[in-house]
């Protein structure tokens, strides 16, 4: 396929296919060079560049990166692909698409009739010849709105997942984090815990004390513990309470399978949950997580660079409408995302990825004690995450997550991302929580405080309800 | 009237920063010095040096061993270095009759290894009269799977690796065991057993982890093998080696 190479100022530099020309273009990371795919200088990285803005966007279409015959991600994003979606950008350049993503023209109808014409790979070769804020001007044009109990992804909201793990999945410690959470005015995403021990039968017991606070409080929100699929369709299948069926996902059919996944058993739980019939105001029942580095880690990469990859797990995510999808953008670690600068770029990258591509995204701003990496780096990736529009933030009691011991956001950090930016909670959530006396008539979350008597009333219900 | 900090009960059931107070919107200064001081404790167990000198003074016969990744920068952004043994380390081994070796490597938390590994190294070796065991080993810049090469080259039957693992903001010196039969490069994490949370702040006793080793390693030595199928004989509870420092 075509001629790989560019000369600058007569010194040519040649890439043997386009797999190499992508991951040579790709912003500096510790992953892609783990895996020897980085380029091996910044004036490389350049001229790979050069080379991609001058590539035909259609040469997505005809030169797959992993072969059709034996990935069924790669055949879902051919299968599937809108050609009339695709007919305004289908004679532009990498570089003239990315030039047009800018341009006035492509605004929020443009971009949302395209979305299902373009493939996972020319989002990602586009955010390759982007600046950070282009990522934000682009994505923050790009609205995805989906519901359940409320609406995730309006213009001018900003949700947020309450995440209130416990190291023994303690019933009384999740609840009372949930409650801290809900002062804080956190949980529009969703109520969603990562299980200590992922068996249905614990599952069972979490997902009912979820469900019977929700229904208590009669929250407009949903919840999820977050465990296998497979674990999710014998809960359904056991009539527990599934709001929305989790699973984490990647972008090569190998690296799924790593996680015990394949798209007919997503498709299975689907249409289980599709089936509950559970949502008040829609029916987006699907809940992924995902990140950069997931495919290399399994040793599925096939050679693609960790961002592109990682841009293809959101099309298997967008073929089940998700209510949610986010990347934990710097869980895996410093091989993968080695500091600040590296997790904040591929934090602004995925978010743009996804919204392209038409899917609900949110990110958990965070990062772990082995990385370069601190609370003002997630200060920034969390304030341009907002501009950029991102449709919902994790955040847990302090930042601290005790259970997978790492750190994101604190319940606090979502009121400074509202406080700055005028963003607001789906608006359902709101209407909650200015009933329930939660929130002032400024828009501010009370102060917590014995003359705060919402936190009266759910610390003292809890007291009685645990007692 | 509610109580005077309504949180009080609700905190003993979990370790979450829950009921913190707020300044705005933001935490108040006594919270953030808390988080900051916790990340500080946890960023100076993954890039404090292990003191070698202090282990070996401890371990009188210790043998110092190291891995391909020359600093700590390397040894963070390439795990696989981390886990082969350095080419010249590998004249300081030789095959003998030994029935295990046991691998003080200093993993993602030095201070975790400065704080565990000796009492549990004593513990285990009171309880394992009879064993041919190898001097110590003290390796640097080590992941788990280092122990793999120090074992071939040493020809053991077992090694068992007691690393620092990953520091959370809770618990910054957590000590991790690894145990592998018929150690070779390339094993895979599932033929090992993992003991986990071996720490002086609620985690698992220096006494407690060594009785748990050294059942583990007889039981071992006598069916030949470990990993899921010996997890199942013993009953254990704990995950076995889905590791964050492999």
């Amino acid at each position: 396929m075509g001629n790989f190479s560019h000369v600058f100022r007569g010194e040519t530099f040649r890439f043997p296919d386009l797999k190499t020309v992508l991951a040579r273009a790709s912003a500096r990371r510790s992953g892609d060079e783990l895996a020897g795919l980085a380029a091996a200088s910044d004036a490389e990285r350049v001229a790979a560049r050069a080379v991609l803005a001058d590539l035909p966007l259609k040469i997505f279409l005809e030169d797959p990166l992993i072969p059709y015959e034996t990935d069924e991600v790669t055949r879902l994003i051919f299968d599937t692909h809108d050609h009339a979606a695709f007919r305004p950008v289908a004679h532009m350049t990498v570089g003239q698409f990315r030039d047009w993503l800018l341009s006035y023209e492509a605004d929020s109808a443009a971009l949302t009739a395209l979305a299902p014409g373009l493939t996972p790979e020319m989002a990602a070769a586009a955010s390759k010849l982007m600046r950070n804020q282009d990522l934000i001007a682009v994505a923050r044009k790009c609205r995805v709105v989906k519901a359940f109990r409320n609406t995730v992804g309006l213009e001018g909201r900003l949700s947020s997942r309450l995440q209130p793990n416990h190291p023994t999945d303690d019933l009384k410690g999740i609840a009372a984090s949930t409650l801290d959470g809900l002062l804080y005015g956190t949980g529009d995403a969703v109520i969603g815990i990562n299980p200590a021990t992922d068996s249905v039968q614990n599952c069972l017991s979490l997902l009912s004390m979820l469900d019977d606070l929700r229904t208590r409080y009669d929250i407009p929100t949903q919840t999820c513990v977050l465990t296998h699929v497979t674990n999710s369709i014998e809960v359904m299948n056991a009539g527990g309470a599934v709001d929305l069926v989790f699973q984490s996902i990647a972008g090569s059919q190998a690296a799924n399978e790593g996680f015990g996944v394949n798209l007919s058993i997503l498709r299975e739980a689907y249409e289980a949950s599709q089936s509950l019939k559970r949502g008040a105001i829609g029916q987006d029942t699907m809940y992924f997580e995902t990140g950069q580095g997931a495919a290399l880690s399994a040793g599925a990469h096939f050679g693609v660079d960790q961002q592109t990859i990682e841009a293809r797990a959101y099309a298997v995510a967008r073929a089940f409408s998700p209510l949610l999808v986010n990347t934990v953008v710097g869980f895996i670690g410093p091989e993968y995302l080695y500091d600040g600068k590296q997790i904040i770029r591929a934090g602004l990258e995925d978010h743009f990825c996804g919204k392209l591509l038409g899917i609900s995204m949110g990110c958990d701003v965070c990062y772990t004690n082995h990385a370069e990496a601190d609370q003002d780096d997630m200060d920034t990736l969390m304030t341009l995450l907002t501009a950029a529009g991102v449709n919902f933030v994790i955040a847990v009691p302090g930042a601290d997550d005790v259970m997978l011991n790492y750190q994101s956001l604190s319940y606090h950090d979502v009121l400074y991302l509202r406080a700055t930016f005028g963003a607001r909670p789906a608006p359902e959530f709101e209407d909650w929580l200015e009933k329930m006396e939660m929130m002032d008539r400024h828009g501010r979350m009370r102060l917590p405080g014995p003359q705060n008597k919402a936190q009266n009333r759910l610390l003292l219900g809890e007291g009685q309800n645990a007692a | 009237m509610p109580p005077e900090d309504p949180w009080a009960k609700l905190r003993q059931a979990t370790r979450a920063r829950i009921g913190l107070g707020r300044a705005g919107d933001a935490m108040k200064i006594g919270d953030v010095l808390d988080f900051q001081f916790a990340h500080a404790k946890a960023r100076d167990a993954v890039h404090t040096m292990l003191d070698t000198a202090a282990l070996r003074a401890a371990l009188p016969g210790a043998i110092a061993l190291h891995s391909e990744a020359p600093d700590r920068e390397t040894y963070l952004r390439r795990p696989d270095l981390g886990r082969k043994l350095a080419r010249d380390c590998l004249p300081l081994l030789s095959k003998s009759e030994y029935d295990a070796a046991i691998v003080i490597a200093d993993g993602l938390s030095a201070t975790a290894v400065m704080q565990n590994a000796v009492p549990v190294y004593e513990a285990l070796t009171a309880r394992l009269s009879g064993f041919k065991l190898t001097p110590p080993i003290i390796a640097t810049q080590a992941r788990v799977a280092l122990g793999d090469d120090i074992g071939e080259a040493l020809g053991v039957k077992l090694v068992a690796v007691l690393i620092g693992e990953r520091p959370g903001l809770t618990v910054s010196d957590s000590l991790g065991i690894y145990l592998t039969y018929a150690p070779k490069r390339g094993t895979l994490d599932s033929a090992r057993n993992c003991i986990s949370n071996v720490h002086a702040h609620g985690g698992l006793s220096h006494g407690a982890a060594a009785d748990m080793l050294a059942w583990l390693m007889r039981e071992a030595l006598r069916r030949g093998l470990t990993g899921v199928g010996l997890k199942e004989a013993s009953g254990l509870t704990q995950d076995g080696a889905v590791s964050l420092v492999s």
